[in-house]
């Protein structure tokens, strides 16, 4: 296929939004929490559904509108750019506590003025008890508030966030408004008989629809009003007639549909908006803009009506928007999502419905715009088949080469029948994209609650050596005392338990939650762009949706692969080291010790365990407690050390590890999938940690691969940071073979790379090879930091962890950690010159 | 005999090459080789037998003899990789020719499984030997460091006659790219260059000609073996001076590139 576009410069106009973008520090603002509160004590005594609609369209009737300088794509969440609004209906008491210090936190700062705090606070007291992590907290098991308590697993993102997670059929939108949803709504109420049992259920929802879809609508015209009033004050006429324009766009497109790609962009972006102030949830993600955008595209195009120049402006302006809202999140949280990020994953390229490649112009450029804004959103992806045209991939590769970590690459010959397995139609899962980091969906039909937890399979391991004790407390069954196990078997089924157990307490935890979003926070505005909601008359959240799934994620994986390879080798095979051996090693952080500050933290934790469950604690046994902590007896396990160095590990393509490694992914997503949910849906897995990985790993103590307590674990299916010293061909080959259908819910393969091992034609060609031959062997994701040259000073002072960082060295491409400290001098000054 | 039971030295293998020779390549690097140059940066290549070296505190063994199966078993796992971008096996070293019944059973146990193949070397060798290689070759990276044979022997121990001489012979049967690693101080004068450039048109099928900027890769392993590394006092050229010498290579009518 020819396609007929080419790639163009950047707007002036694009580089002074961005700068205007990063003016200011992002805030919080109060207008949303005041307006929701002021709504729903006004509401008490209607069904929850309608009440969402009342608040919601009660915000949308009076938060303050702006339409920032320059901008031709106008509706913002906040006065100041970036800013964000409060969600108190979910959880709000972590934001009460951090008032005083979400300013100054290091993670994801947020200014935060005393007027919105007085004027939060007053908000807040309507709260208390009222949350739906209030009710969800309620619902659960004891035994699943103690595994949480114990950081086996965390449901934190839904716990005490919106869901978010979706993908709506913005498609329609375009194509008749949300007048046309409406009218879709009033048929199918006016078709109810008043006498059906469900009668009194789904009309509430059906009117709460078309309500908020009104409250939608009006919100876009207060914007048309705004930009005439600002039309009849401007004094620059190009800015005037812009101005007029956009009214024009504001007053019909998000009603009536689109008319134009113009107006295709201003409605996209109002739904974009207003979902994510209905609710708090992210990775609220737009999927396949290039498809569903394409007919706005090609029709002005054909009538001349606008040029590929001023079209690429209008993309541009919406990336620059996707970046105006954030989130704040709780002080913890906010380490593991650092980067204000919302994941709004947008994708191109792919299959039709019909199984053609869909690859169009505007999927090229998709790509121009997230190269000429260079913002983290849209979290930028692509879709790759056996049938994708090779001048996209290497589009995408020149972008890869950029450096900017995107675009994350999707195999549809994974994702697709995966998706199939696991019940949607070959034409829904053809049309899949991508959620938040990894997830696949089907637009506009799915609940899909994914990332619905994190799962440490890294802890599980902790317990299967203490016989499901952890810090004092029984927190899983008991499997066995480890140091009595004959065979390796014995161990990996111990271990197989401990999951076994564990997940069914987080399907417990994730239920709970499920249930309080269902009964407190519906959102009928989101539903109402889901199929089937309407039809069945119930909210998305309450199990509207055609598909429904929940997919927490697991993480770990490399560890334990390498952990149970070094105990299947050396306890059991080669019979060098024992399992009390490995116990002793790991109770002691392998002799290295922890800082007095964390050996403290721990020492209270076991003591108040301890003393909560009736132990009386003398201060000699606190001492005792504590020196176990710290880790004593340096060398005393550099023999088990040096052993356990020297096995193959995970990620050098040797296929007696990579054997393990699958069978230690299935411990987690065997048993998942036996699971459902409350909205009629099935539970699947995904292997990725977002970057969890670290803050999660600094609860986790050390492993038997030889990690170190309290240091990070292995990012998503990717081998440990430093353990695959074969380069990338053997890396992919060795992660290829876990089995990535299963992991329906998602798998994230990162790779390192310096930008110069893309260099010229030859080096994308190359790459895409990678991509290519991974994907071949059934890999479902894959992703490249191309690093930067903090990454390389980095690499330089901790060459552990960057054994298989590849640098390209003038002529030759060599590892860097192998280079000497004058050349790795060289390659760093030559990154800073950009002289690639 | 079995060409997969051939037996022969490496040092290393080498995966996702994406420099030396088309797509991505797996580099099996010999053991061995007849030239002693002075800017190596694989001095642990040079001599045949296996040696200790130790880099980073750490002592380790470099040489291991290997049958042409278990190389092949290895090379073989990227097979996927070299199909997507019409990749192989590269040989390099040392001196593969050194070692010329196992490089020419390595490379033949290469085309049999369908990958393309290279070499990269410095042709010295009587040409009969080369001659056992030439049959299961796709692409030819020749050296050729300088055409003075007396400066030549300075800075290598060895002559450059036989290398002029099977250049040509070599290009008019398989694909032949003439690279030159530019070594201040040796070769990076305009005049060398255009002299080495002026040779390689000469040759049957030459278009192209890589100029590898000096650097500094292998410094360390010098004194890892106990050696004394005779250019540490070199810097390698700047960028300006490359594309100089680029244009001098250019003027003889060659597509020149820097680097492999």
């Amino acid at each position: 296929m020819n396609f007929t576009i080419k790639e163009t410069e950047r707007s002036e106009r694009i580089g002074r939004l961005i700068e205007n973008l990063f003016k200011k520090m992002p805030e919080i603002e109060a207008d949303r929490a005041v307006l929701l509160t002021e709504s729903y004590k006004q509401t008490e005594n209607l069904p929850i559904i309608e009440r969402r609609a009342k608040a919601f369209c009660h915000i949308l009737r009076n938060i303050p509108i702006t339409i920032r300088d320059e901008e031709l794509i106008v509706g913002s969440a906040t006065k100041v750019s970036r800013g964000c609004q409060t969600f108190p209906e979910f959880s709000y008491q972590w934001l009460l506590d951090e008032f005083d210090t979400v300013e100054t936190r290091s993670a994801d700062p947020f200014k935060i003025s005393e007027d919105t705090k007085a004027r939060l606070r007053d908000a807040y007291s309507y709260w208390k008890g009222k949350t739906s992590s209030e009710l969800a907290e309620a619902t659960m098991a004891k035994e699943t508030l103690t595994a949480m308590e114990h950081n086996i697993f965390t449901p934190g993102n839904y716990f005490y966030n919106g869901v978010g997670h979706v993908t709506v059929n913005y498609g329609e939108v375009l194509a008749i408004g949300l007048k046309g949803i409406m009218a879709k709504a009033e048929k199918a109420l006016s078709e109810m008989c008043v006498a059906c049992e469900d009668y009194i259920e789904k009309s509430a929802f059906l009117r709460a629809v078309i309500e908020s879809l009104k409250g939608a609508i009006e919100y876009s015209k207060r914007y048309a009003v705004l930009a005439r009033e600002m039309a009849d004050k401007e004094g620059n006429s190009v800015r005037r007639k812009e101005l007029m324009d956009i009214a024009a766009a504001c007053d019909s497109a998000l009603e009536n549909g689109a008319k134009s790609f113009r107006e295709a962009c201003q409605a996209f972006w109002f739904v974009q908006l207003l979902i994510q102030t209905e609710s708090s949830g992210h990775s609220i993600s737009p999927g396949r803009f290039d498809q569903y955008m394409y007919p706005y595209y090609k029709a002005d195009i054909e009538k001349g009506a606008i040029t590929q120049e001023e079209a690429q402006e209008l993309i541009d302006c919406v990336w620059v928007k996707l970046n105006d809202f954030t989130k704040v999140r709780d002080a913890a949280s906010a380490e593991g999502f650092a980067g204000y990020s919302l994941f709004q994953n947008l994708i191109a390229g792919g299959q039709t419905k019909e199984g053609l490649d869909a690859t169009n112009e505007l999927s090229f450029m998709t790509i121009y715009a997230t190269m000429h804004v260079a913002l983290p959103q849209p979290s930028f992806s692509v879709r790759v088949w056996n049938g994708s045209p090779h001048e996209f991939l290497m589009a995408a590769a020149k972008l890869t080469r950029l450096g900017y970590g995107l675009p994350a690459y999707y195999n549809d010959e994974v994702i697709i029948p995966a998706l199939v397995s696991r019940g949607l139609t070959m034409e829904d899962a053809r049309d899949y994209n991508i959620i938040g980091c990894v997830e696949p969906q089907k637009s506009g039909k799915t609940e899909g609650w994914h990332d619905a937890a994190f799962f440490n399979m890294c802890r599980i391991m902790e317990l299967t050596f203490h016989n499901g004790m952890d810090k004092g407390v029984q927190v899983g069954p008991k499997t066995g005392e480890v140091t009595e196990f004959t065979t390796y078997e014995e161990f990996f089924n111990a271990y197989k338990k401990q999951m076994s157990y564990a997940i069914r307490l987080m399907v417990n935890a994730d239920n709970a939650i499920d249930v309080a979003h269902a009964k407190r926070c519906p959102l009928p505005f989101l539903s109402s762009m889901i199929e089937d909601c309407i039809g069945r008359g119930k909210s998305a959240q309450e199990g509207g949706a055609v598909y429904n799934f929940t997919g927490p994620q697991g993480f770990g994986i490399a560890n334990m692969a390498d952990a149970c390879y070094a105990i299947k080798k050396l306890v059991f095979e080669e019979k060098k080291f024992t399992l009390a051996d490995f116990k002793n090693a790991m109770d002691d952080n392998f002799g290295e010790g922890v800082s007095d500050e964390d050996a403290t933290k721990i020492t209270t934790e076991i003591v108040r365990q301890l003393v909560s469950g009736g132990m009386e604690i003398t201060d000699n046994q606190i001492a005792e407690i504590f020196k176990k902590a710290k880790g004593a007896g340096n060398g005393k396990y550099a023999a088990l050390l040096e052993a356990i160095e020297a096995l193959p590990k995970f990620g050098n393509d040797i296929m007696e590890v990579d054997a393990i490694a699958r069978e230690v992914a299935y411990t987690y997503t065997k048993p998942l999938e036996k699971f459902k949910n409350p909205r009629g849906g099935m539970f699947h897995a995904g292997l990725y940690p977002v970057s969890a990985n670290v803050p999660l790993g600094a609860q986790t103590g050390a492993t038997p691969d030889g990690r170190r307590a309290y240091t990070p674990v292995a990012d998503g299916v990717s081998p440990v940071a430093g353990r695959d010293v074969k380069g990338p061909t053997a890396s992919a080959n060795s992660v290829s073979r876990l089995d990535h259908f299963i992991a329906s819910n998602g798998t994230l393969f990162n790779m390192k790379f310096h930008p110069s091992a893309l260099k010229g034609q030859s080096g994308l060609e190359s790459f895409v090879a990678l991509v290519r031959g991974y994907f071949d062997q059934k890999g479902s994701h894959m992703q490249f930091n191309v690093v930067s040259r903090e990454t390389l000073l980095d690499a330089q002072a901790h060459p552990e962890n960057y054994k298989n960082l590849v640098v390209r060295v003038a002529g030759y491409s060599a590892l860097f950690t192998t280079l000497s400290k004058s050349l790795q001098d060289d390659i760093i000054k030559r990154t800073e010159q950009g002289g690639f | 005999m079995d060409k997969y039971d051939v037996k022969g030295r490496i040092f290393d293998i080498q995966k996702f090459s994406v420099h030396d020779g088309p797509g991505i390549r797996t580099i099996v690097f010999l053991k061995g080789c007849a030239l002693r140059c002075k800017w190596c940066c694989n001095p642990e290549s040079q001599s045949f037998e296996i040696q200790n070296m130790t880099l980073g505190g750490k002592t380790k063994v470099v040489g291991r003899d290997v049958t042409v199966r278990e190389v092949i078993d290895e090379v073989l796992k990227d097979r996927i990789y070299f199909r997507r971008s019409g990749g192989g096996l590269t040989l390099s070293g040392g001196e593969s020719l050194l070692q010329a019944d196992f490089a020419a059973a390595l490379l033949a146990a290469a085309k049999e499984n369908g990958l393309t193949t290279a070499i990269e070397s410095t042709g010295f060798a009587p040409f009969s030997t080369i001659q056992k290689i030439l049959p299961h070759l796709d692409y030819y990276l020749m050296d050729i460091k300088h055409m003075n044979s007396e400066k030549h022997k300075k800075f290598t121990t060895q002559p450059n006659e036989r290398i002029l001489e099977n250049a040509p012979k070599i290009a008019e049967r398989v694909k032949l790219t003439v690279r030159v690693p530019v070594i201040p101080g040796f070769n990076d004068t305009p005049e060398e260059i255009r002299d080495i450039a002026t040779f390689a048109k000469t040759l049957t099928g030459v278009t192209e000609i890589h100029l590898l900027p000096y650097h500094r890769l292998g410094a360390d392993k010098y004194a890892g073996l106990g050696r004394e590394y005779e250019l540490k006092d070199i810097l390698p050229p700047t960028d300006e001076h490359m594309e100089m010498l680029k244009s001098v290579a250019e003027s003889a009518g060659l597509k020149c590139q820097i680097g492999g």
